[in-house]
């Protein structure tokens, strides 16, 4: 699919991730929003995937590892076609498999993630067990910056390129906005891609919204025979509204009516 | 109990080819011929147990049967949410070992005690917790928890334990085994209390009956039932906290029985296990023992 294509599914992804978020007066919409690109890029030319077998053993995996931000994961997963997009309405209501945070229950999903820094190490038992059965399939991993504060995620990346998985690729989604406050304040990740290169990975820097170098990094994995790739996609939390660009408060605040048609105005 | 455990996985490993090891950097002198014979198959993560018990639960995802090795505490408290979220809400095929049950590793200190874990691990849905008593009863359930497609967590002591049992055993998920048939007192043990408790019998020569419980969970209530039937007072015995371990896990069996009418009156039961402490003192296991009268 070409990056304009790219763009217009970004776009419907957010309209209905919105509008997810609205419905359920849920929280976590700020950083739903800063990955919509990533995931548009990742599902319309990137990964490979068949809606209709979604445990098809050759298909790449991608985990979400912040699975707080799993609304505009839905929403993509739907409008791939792993399922019915009606079948979003149901998010967050009682009973309804569509959880709060990334459930495996759910068509397309590989792994449940809602505590942070899980995705990563799972993420390298899935690459080491294509390199131990010679398979060819890719294992994609989306982070945020605030869950870099885990350790376990450290130990993860302490291992991969010890064990030369270039089948593993990270994206952090750099929106520099975590919980209770800026990334720099909170537990400063600077120097970040200093820090990865020095783990040994080979390390890009990319604006996590242009649908070009989304893509010319994506297309070109690994970089380098095996060593796995980090991809550090700057972004704006809230990316596509702009009272809820950058601003905390989007971290945990629903749309109220008012809300919604404004973000829904701006983004058609 | 570390030998006849990776005797019987390099065995079953020879005919289960899904058959996967990660160790955290630990196992020196035991899982050696297991890495040389199948290097495929074998994996050192380091001193880092979250990512080992993450890796182990990719793995798992993609239809290995991973076994993940270390001592007390590490591959268990260390990456408790691991377990907890990654392997066991999953539901994937994953067991932990641990070596070092309870005071095995007595002069090491509280670090090397693995004496809360069973509790823990217990209250963890779809988790089987194993502490098997003796070298028999260790390949059995190594056996068995293969077999088993879904986590597992397997307590062992370290190695030297003599053995109990005077055959081989076949034993199925959640079985409790008799060892002795007595009358009036029955004694209920789990890990390597089973050879101290067999011998204490047989030395007093006492009518006690004595019965291992090398499963913790799911608790064989058919096997609770039957003693009830034939015994007034039962001791349970464990190198673990009182509280939330085997006795606990004995107490909530029999109150379930009661409740559901499956038996009439729950008999009498006295706990024998570690009072609410941490030991600072450097000790071997049978002085720990002593110290906190884990003893008949």
């Amino acid at each position: 699919m070409s990056k304009k294509n790219s763009e217009e599914f970004a776009k419907k992804i957010r309209l209905k991730t919105i509008e997810m978020v609205y419905k359920a007066k849920a929280s976590h919409v700020g950083g739903a929003l800063s990955m919509v690109d990533i995931l548009a890029a990742l599902y319309s030319g990137i990964l490979k995937y068949n809606p209709r077998k979604p445990k098809w053993n050759e298909r790449d995996r991608f985990l979400l590892s912040k699975g707080h931000a799993c609304t505009s994961l839905y929403a993509t997963l739907a409008l791939s076609g792993f399922f019915d997009v009606a079948e979003l309405d149901n998010y967050a209501k009682d009973g309804s498999i569509f959880l709060s945070h990334a459930s495996h229950k759910i068509q397309g999903v590989e792994l449940s993630t809602g505590s942070l820094g899980h995705a990563l190490p799972v993420g390298c038992g899935l690459a080491l067990a294509a390199k131990r059965k010679n398979e060819k399939h890719r294992i994609f991993i989306l982070l945020s910056d605030g869950e870099l504060d885990e350790g376990s995620n450290w130990e993860a990346i302490l291992f991969a390129p010890k064990h030369n998985l270039d089948n593993l690729t990270i994206i952090i989604d750099y929106n520099k906005i975590q919980s209770l406050g800026n990334v720099k304040d909170v537990l400063d990740l600077e120097p970040l891609s200093g820090k990865l290169k020095a783990f040994n990975w080979q390390t890009i820097e990319i604006d996590g919204h242009n649908h070009e170098q989304i893509f010319n990094a994506l297309s070109t994995l690994p970089k380098q025979k095996g060593i796995p790739t980090a991809i550090i996609a700057h972004t704006i939390k809230g990316k596509g509204v702009d009272f809820m660009e950058s601003k905390l408060l989007w971290h945990y605040k629903s749309p109220n009516d008012e809300d919604f048609r404004n973000a829904i105005k701006q983004i058609e | 109990m570390r030998t006849a455990f990776i005797n019987q996985l390099i065995q079953e490993a020879r005919n289960n080819p899904s058959i996967f090891l990660i160790v955290g950097d630990l196992g020196f002198s035991v899982v050696e011929p297991f890495a040389e014979e199948f290097p495929d198959r074998f994996l050192n993560a380091g001193v880092a147990e979250q990512n080992m018990t993450g890796i182990a639960a990719g793995l798992a995802i993609e239809g290995y049967t991973v076994f993940t090795y270390s001592i007390g505490n590490f591959p268990t408290l260390r990456c408790m949410e691991q377990i907890r979220y990654d392997v066991c809400y999953h539901n994937l095929n994953v067991k932990i070992v641990a070596v070092g049950g309870g005071y095995a590793y007595g002069p090491l200190g509280a670090s090397h005690h693995a004496t809360e874990e069973l509790g823990m691990l217990r209250t963890i849905p779809n988790l089987i917790v194993c502490a098997p008593g003796d070298p028999i009863e260790t390949r059995a359930v190594t056996s068995a928890i293969i077999k088993h497609t879904g986590p597992c967590y397997l307590r062992l002591g370290k190695a030297g334990e003599p053995i109990v049992h005077q055959n081989e055993l076949e034993i199925g998920i959640g079985k409790m085994l008799p060892v002795i048939e007595g009358k009036e007192t029955a004694i209920l043990s789990t890990g390597a209390m089973l050879k101290y408790t067999y011998d204490y019998i047989e030395d007093n020569k006492l009518k006690w009956g004595l019965y291992s419980f090398p499963f913790i969970k799911p608790l064989d209530l058919e096997g609770l039932k039957i003693i009830a039937e034939n015994y007034r007072k039962i001791i349970t015995i464990e190198e673990h906290q009182k509280s939330s371990g085997f006795g606990s896990a004995i107490l909530e069996g029999y109150n379930d029985l009661e409740e559901s009418k499956k038996i009439s009156k729950r008999p009498e039961i006295k706990r024998i296990a570690i009072p609410d402490q941490f030991v600072s003192v450097a000790g071997k296991q049978e002085y720990l023992r002593k110290l906190y009268k884990i003893k008949l």
